[in-house]
Order: C-alpha cells, then structure tokens, then sequence
C-alpha cells in the first residue's frame, strides 16, 4: 500500500507586524526561526518576548532547514486527499508543526530525517513544509 | 485556604436530546438549568452565582444571565474548553468558601451535531491568535493533533493500537445500559481496530461522538446542602493547569492533568488507589490513557496496559469509569464533555447511576477534564468528590 502525497489548497497563513519578517523570509525561501540574545535559546513559533527567559532582545535567524520527524499523523478521512501533519524537531533544537510533503505518506517514520520544501498558500506567502531526506 | 469540605455539589442535570435542530443554544442552556434547580430543590431565585464557557453566546455570562433574569454577585466565564466546566466547579467553591456566593448555577450547552461542526474541522480562531499563522495552513484539526499525540505515545512506550481500543470496548459496555446514548451497541477490541482509519493511528471508534445538548451542576454551602433532599457530595479537592508547547521545547506525551490532578489529590488528603469510580474525559481514546498516567493511577508509558482487558469496566475491572458511555458513546455536547464527567461522577456518589453499572458503596469518587488540544495547548482541571 502507498498513499502518494497530492497537492492540496493550502490556507494562507495571515501576517502580523510581529511575523511579517518570517513570511517575507519563506518567499525568499528561508526558514526563520528566533533566538534569543540574553539566553541563547532558539524558540519557535517566532515571537517578539522570549519564551524562556522573557527579554525582549531576541533576533531573527536562518535555520538550516533539517530536522527529524518527531510525531507525524496521516489524515485520510479530513480533506478529500490525505495529508500528513507533523511536529518536526528542526536541527536547531525546537520542533514546530508542519506537513510532510513529496512522498509515500505511508513510509513515514517517527525519527526521519527531513529537509524543508516551501508550498504555495492560496494568496498568500509560501508555506514551510517537510519532506524526507 | 483549603477548598475541602467547603462546598458540596446539589444539583446535577444532563439534557437528554443529542440532537437539537429547533432550539436555540441559550435555550438549551436555560433548559439544563431548569433541570438541575429541579433535581436540587431549589428556585432560580436562589442562585447567586453563575458560570458559563465560550458555547454560551454572545458575552456569556451576561448574555445568559440577562436571558434566565439571574441576580448573581459571584460570575466566571473561564474557557479552557472541554475542561471549562470542572474549573467553573472549583472557582465556585472559591466564592462560596470566602463568603461571596451561597449558590452557584455552571452550565454548558451547544449544537456541533445541527451545526455541522466537528474535530475534522479547523477552528480558526483568527490572525490575532498567534499560533493561528503557524498552525491553519498546515490543516491542523482536532482528530490529526490528539492522533499525533497517540502516535508519539506508541513511539516511546509501545502503547497498541489494541489497547487504545479497550477505552472505546469499557465505555460501550456501560453506554449499552444508557437509554439516551448516542452508541448502545457493546463493541470489541477487533471492530475497533477494524474501524475506518480517520487519521493515523485513530480509528472512527477511537473518535468520540459528535452531539447536541448540554448539561448543569449547582454548587452550595455545606449547611444548604444538608437542608435538602438528596445525597450530599462534598468537594474535597480541586485543581488546574494550562499546558502548551513550551516555545517550541515539546513533550507531547504528557497533559496538563499532571499539575491539576497533582493539586487536587493534595488538596483531598486521598490518593488515586482511594477513587471508587473516575470520570475521565474521552474525546479520543488515547486522552483516556494519557490522564490516566498524569493523574497517577499508574506510571507514565502504563497507560495501555492499564485499560486493557477491561480494567476500566464497571463490575470488571479495578477502576470504572464513564459510566454513561462518555463521550466516546453517549453525548459529547458542544464538543465540550467535561460537564457530562461531573454528572456521571455525582450520580455514581449518590446512588443514581443505572444498576448495571453503579459502583457499589460509591463514596469517592474524581472527575477529569481536559480541553482544548493535548498536543498543543490545552487546560486540565480535576475534581475530587465524597458522599458525605
């Protein structure tokens, strides 16, 4: 059995002052993610207060854009096709939801390695997603 | 201060529709008032206190408290979901232990099955909700985020899809004696497992049931609890917590039940090998599990084989839960089932549950909720009861 990725419509994500750089980042193809100046600790999803520490000093950075597949679900019975949502551990340190993409979503594997592939939104800024290595 | 032995629960009401296609939400809510006052003994009149989540409409508690004409000092609107209900019970008897409330009405009511609305639908709370841009376009819904959950919890423990299965047989076991249940039908491990594959690993039988209607819970002081006519139920312990996803830092085999169930034990002065019977919420089976182990009823990664072979059974196994069918099979009203977890932990108090599934001698007994999403950010809130 093989249940073949498909490309979906994918629900453009809305952008707010404290995001915009991210979006603007995943049109360039860029993964942003933030870290912190006081205490060092990348956090997603990015915001302008640490969530560990609470400075307000934090900065954008580019993330590799690899990680491993934490936990993952195949959805077969939601959209007409299925999909496969995901929390992906990036090589950074913080793990963030996604969709695993371009793929047999039936080989998927807790642990896998994965790379990000941007996905075009429905009139909005390209999305971040994961396919395997 | 201790909220033990400080209010006692007088009046409970589960509305029987599971399908309300003609009437309208505040409706529904002042109808399972109409119930608990009934079953209390006491007038609307009485009331001075109000509670009410998110599937009230309009502002809540003053949509609502303006609709049944309510005279109130003490109000609480506080929504962590599913979980709402057990908080509105403990911050209730917060106002009624420091003397700013005699009676307390809670109540919950919605229509997701006439709606159309279910946990295979993204709930969009809007741009101005910030996990919204980052979660949305990757179509997360209820069912896929708790089957993320199930998914990393058989990754680190072995948890099976059998065992999920066995929390879905219990609670058909005791909905069969439920003449409002939504699911009467007794299933086996093998139908479940044999179910429509909905979202990895949760099958359509690992799902609860999608339905209208509602329910209520009346609070009050001790000494009026005494004046009236049915079993009095003190609260002996209460707690509550949040958890989300710790700025991208995630754990997501364990719910906030762990803080809120740690709280209210202590509070109680009892321990999990003292409950008698344990409402537990069942929006999916692995919730089930997952509360199981935080609460402490066994270790964490035990959970599976805690519920298998029919443990959680009423008559059978050591610790019966759900004993109307839960979520998974009775009602699970506005998408939200920690009102129904209260209800059927009273019944079990006083005596009240259906004969073939009442828990003999019942004389303690815990209610746990959990709302929101547990592999994202969700609130737990666990009570703990005695028939005095």
């Amino acid at each position: 059995m093989a249940t073949i990725y498909q490309d979906r419509v994918i629900t453009a994500p809305v952008a707010t002052p404290e995001n915009q750089p991210y979006y603007d980042a995943a049109a360039r193809g860029e993964l942003l993610i933030k870290r912190c100046l006081a205490c060092s600790a990348f956090h997603y999803h990015p915001r302008a207060i640490c969530p560990h520490c609470f400075s307000d000093q934090t900065e954008w950075v580019v993330a590799k854009g690899e990680g491993t597949i934490y936990t993952f679900s195949v959805s077969r019975r939601v959209l007409p096709t299925a999909y496969a949502i995901a929390y992906v551990t990036l090589a950074e340190g913080v793990s963030m939801m996604t969709n695993i993409v371009d793929c047999d979503l039936d080989a998927l594997e807790i642990g896998q390695a994965v790379k990000v592939v941007f996905k075009p939104s429905d009139g909005g800024p390209p999305v971040a997603m994961f396919t395997p290595v | 201060m201790s909220l033990k032995n400080q209010a006692c629960i007088v009046g409970i009401y589960e509305h029987p529709t599971r399908k309300a296609p003609d009437k309208t939400i505040a409706q529904l809510h002042a109808e399972v008032a109409h119930g608990a006052l009934a079953d209390a003994g006491l007038s609307f009149r009485d009331i001075d206190g109000y509670a009410c989540a998110g599937d009230a409409p309009g502002l809540g508690p003053l949509a609502m408290i303006d609709y049944m004409n309510l005279r109130v000092r003490h109000m609480d609107s506080t929504d962590t979901g599913g979980s709402s209900y057990l908080i509105h019970v403990m911050h209730a008897a917060e106002a009624i232990a420091t003397g700013k409330a005699d009676i307390v009405l809670v109540t919950l009511a919605g229509r997701p099955r006439s709606e159309g609305s279910s946990g295979t639908v993204p709930r969009n709370f809007g741009a101005n909700a910030p996990d919204v841009p980052f979660e949305l376009p990757y179509h997360a819904v209820t069912l896929n985020q708790y089957a993320m959950a199930a998914k990393r919890h058989m990754y680190e423990y072995g948890t099976t899809a059998e065992q999920l299965a066995w929390v879905k047989v219990a609670a058909s076991h005791h909905a069969q004696h439920n003449p409002h249940a939504m699911l009467r039908d007794v299933v086996t491990v093998e139908e479940v497992v044999n179910s429509p594959m909905m979202s990895d690993p949760l099958h359509r039988l690992d799902c609860c049931v999608v339905s209208d209607g509602g329910g209520a819970v009346i609070l009050a002081r001790p000494e009026i609890a005494r004046s009236l006519n049915k079993p009095v139920i003190k609260l002996l312990g209460a707690g509550s917590s949040i958890k989300a996803l710790n700025g991208g830092d995630i754990d997501l085999t364990y719910t906030a039940g762990r803080y809120s169930g740690a709280t209210a034990f202590a509070e109680a002065g009892v321990t999990p090998a003292d409950i008698q019977y344990a409402s537990i919420y069942d929006s999916f089976t692995i919730t089930v599990i997952m509360q199981l182990e935080d609460l402490g009823f066994c270790k964490k990664g035990e959970g599976g084989k805690f519920v298998a072979d029919g443990n959680l059974i009423s008559g059978v196994g050591k610790l019966p839960f759900n004993t109307d069918g839960g979520g998974l099979c009775n009602n699970h009203p506005a998408n939200r089932g920690g009102m129904t977890k209260i209800i059927e932990a009273v019944r079990q108090l006083r005596g009240e549950a259906h004969p073939k599934v009442q828990v003999p001698n019942c004389g303690l007994a815990l209610a746990h909720g959990t709302g929101g999403v547990i592999s994202s950010r969700h609130g737990s809130a666990t009570l703990i009861m005695e028939r005095a």
